[in-house]
């Protein structure tokens, strides 16, 4: 049985508000039957300095990538990381992490891609949880292991490939679809050949796809790392920049990480349709022969 | 090519320990880095800023002026960022007190030496490269 939905007035005005909840609710639903607390962060020792009480981990890098191919885990090894943790195919799975969620809303778009049905963000993510003084540990839990059944991924959904975002930039130019770069000013002008502090993920261009909005992913966040409210959220993305919630949009920014951050909000929080992931990113267009690119700070034509 | 006896030890703890206690022993490592010294603590713009780290990591490195050169280090993260504190224990205890013509021996790609890519993943490893780069430069500056 799912856990009942928050209540939180802020939460009820989201499109899908079954997609957050409150600390207060996770602190009074912890250790609840059939819960599962995921922490997803960018520092992979993090979760072993206190966390919160039962959470396991997932780690992005290691665990839901693959170590060969520039892909996601197989089936397998996706049913294997979920059994291991005491998830199964109903658990409900409420995911939080550090830097306002971002890890933690990647490691949900990965579980949505293998249609894992109730998952959900911690608002204000770990920053949050522990700025109220709430209790971590760093006690290792010891989940009973469940069978998690094999269930092949869905890529189509949710999840852009490059061949997918060449088709897209003919909706983008005749003004029936939406692209949207959620990089660093200076990547989406070209200036900066990798994000500020990540050089390790550069690309051999600069710029942006022609056509894309330029919506920095944290934008949708507040200081304390929740989320903005659907108001301050529909008066960015709606509003300043013209996306329409009944058009096919693309996320992107260099790995796909900071992209699912804004997946997750125009998916979820304002309930659009048809919004997918660029995994590829920035890495893969930025490198790749012959496909259409804009530089400086206006959009260009895709 | 030898490296420091200090750095040479802990390469070998990481190498004679499975993924996981490789994290562990990291983790150790991170509560170790000693607190920045006085003289750092109210100037953070007089230290480097190591940009490849994916957390706010700041250096700053003195060489004695006579003898041996003798290298100090300094560094400065922030609590929420153990990956990045246990990366600088590893220079603070691995190359912290040595000459300077040993730390510029030390080889660009030791790192790899300690098995980390597995458990922490390449990309997370970059910011240990870049530290050993930048602290080179600051050596190579004051013994020049």
């Amino acid at each position: 049985m799912a856990a009942p939905t928050d209540q939180d007035p802020k939460l009820a005005e989201y499109a899908h508000p079954e997609r957050l909840v409150t600390t207060s609710w996770l602190a009074e639903h912890l250790g609840g039957p059939d819960l599962v607390v995921v922490e997803s962060d960018e520092d992979v020792l993090l979760y072993d300095t206190g966390h919160i009480p039962g959470a396991v981990k997932v780690d992005w890098h290691t665990e839901l990538n693959d170590p060969v191919t520039r892909d996601y885990v197989d089936p397998e090894k996706f049913a294997q990381l979920c059994g291991e943790r005491g998830i199964g195919r109903e658990t409900t799975v409420v995911f939080y992490g550090d830097r306002n969620n971002w890890w933690a809303t990647y490691a949900l778009w990965v579980f949505r891609l293998f249609g894992h049905e109730d998952v959900r963000i911690l608002d204000g993510g770990r920053a949050k949880w522990i700025a109220e003084g709430r209790e971590t540990t760093a006690e290792q839990p010891k989940p009973n292991p469940v069978e998690y059944p094999i269930v092949e991924r869905d890529d189509i959904a949710i999840r852009a490939f490059k061949d997918d975002v060449l088709a897209h930039l003919g909706l983008v130019s005749s003004g029936k679809g939406e692209l949207v770069d959620v990089r660093s000013p200076g990547e989406y002008s070209g200036e900066l050949l990798h994000m500020p502090d990540y050089p390790q993920e550069g690309a051999v261009r600069g710029g942006h796809i022609p056509g894309a909005a330029s919506v920095p992913w944290a934008r949708a966040a507040n200081e304390d790392g929740t989320f903005k409210s659907r108001a301050e959220l529909s008066a960015i993305y709606e509003d300043e920049q013209g996306l329409s919630s009944d058009e096919p949009v693309v996320a992107y920014c260099r790995i796909g990480e900071r992209s699912s951050h804004t997946w997750f909000v125009l998916s979820y929080l304002l309930g659009f349709e048809g919004v997918r992931n660029y995994d590829g990113s920035w890495t893969e267009w930025g490198n790749s022969v012959r496909v259409p690119i804009a530089q400086g700070s206006e959009r260009g034509e895709a | 090519m030898s490296l420091p006896p200090q750095l040479e030890e802990l390469v070998e703890d990481f190498a004679g320990v499975g993924p996981k206690d490789r994290l562990q022993l990291l983790l150790e490592l991170s509560r170790e880095l000693p607190a920045l010294p006085a003289q750092y603590a109210d100037a953070a713009d007089t230290m480097e800023q190591v940009h490849e780290c994916q957390s706010p990591l700041f250096l700053a490195v003195e060489v004695e002026p006579a003898g041996e050169r003798t290298v100090h280090l300094y560094f400065s993260a922030p609590p929420e960022a153990p990956t990045t504190r246990g990366f600088a224990s590893i220079m603070h205890t691995g190359l912290d007190g040595e000459p300077a013509a040993d730390v510029l021996a030390v080889p660009d790609d030791f790192y790899t030496a300690l098995g980390l890519a597995e458990a922490v993943s390449p990309l997370r490893l970059r910011g240990m490269a870049a530290m050993l780069s930048r602290i080179k430069r600051q050596v190579r500056a004051a013994v020049a």
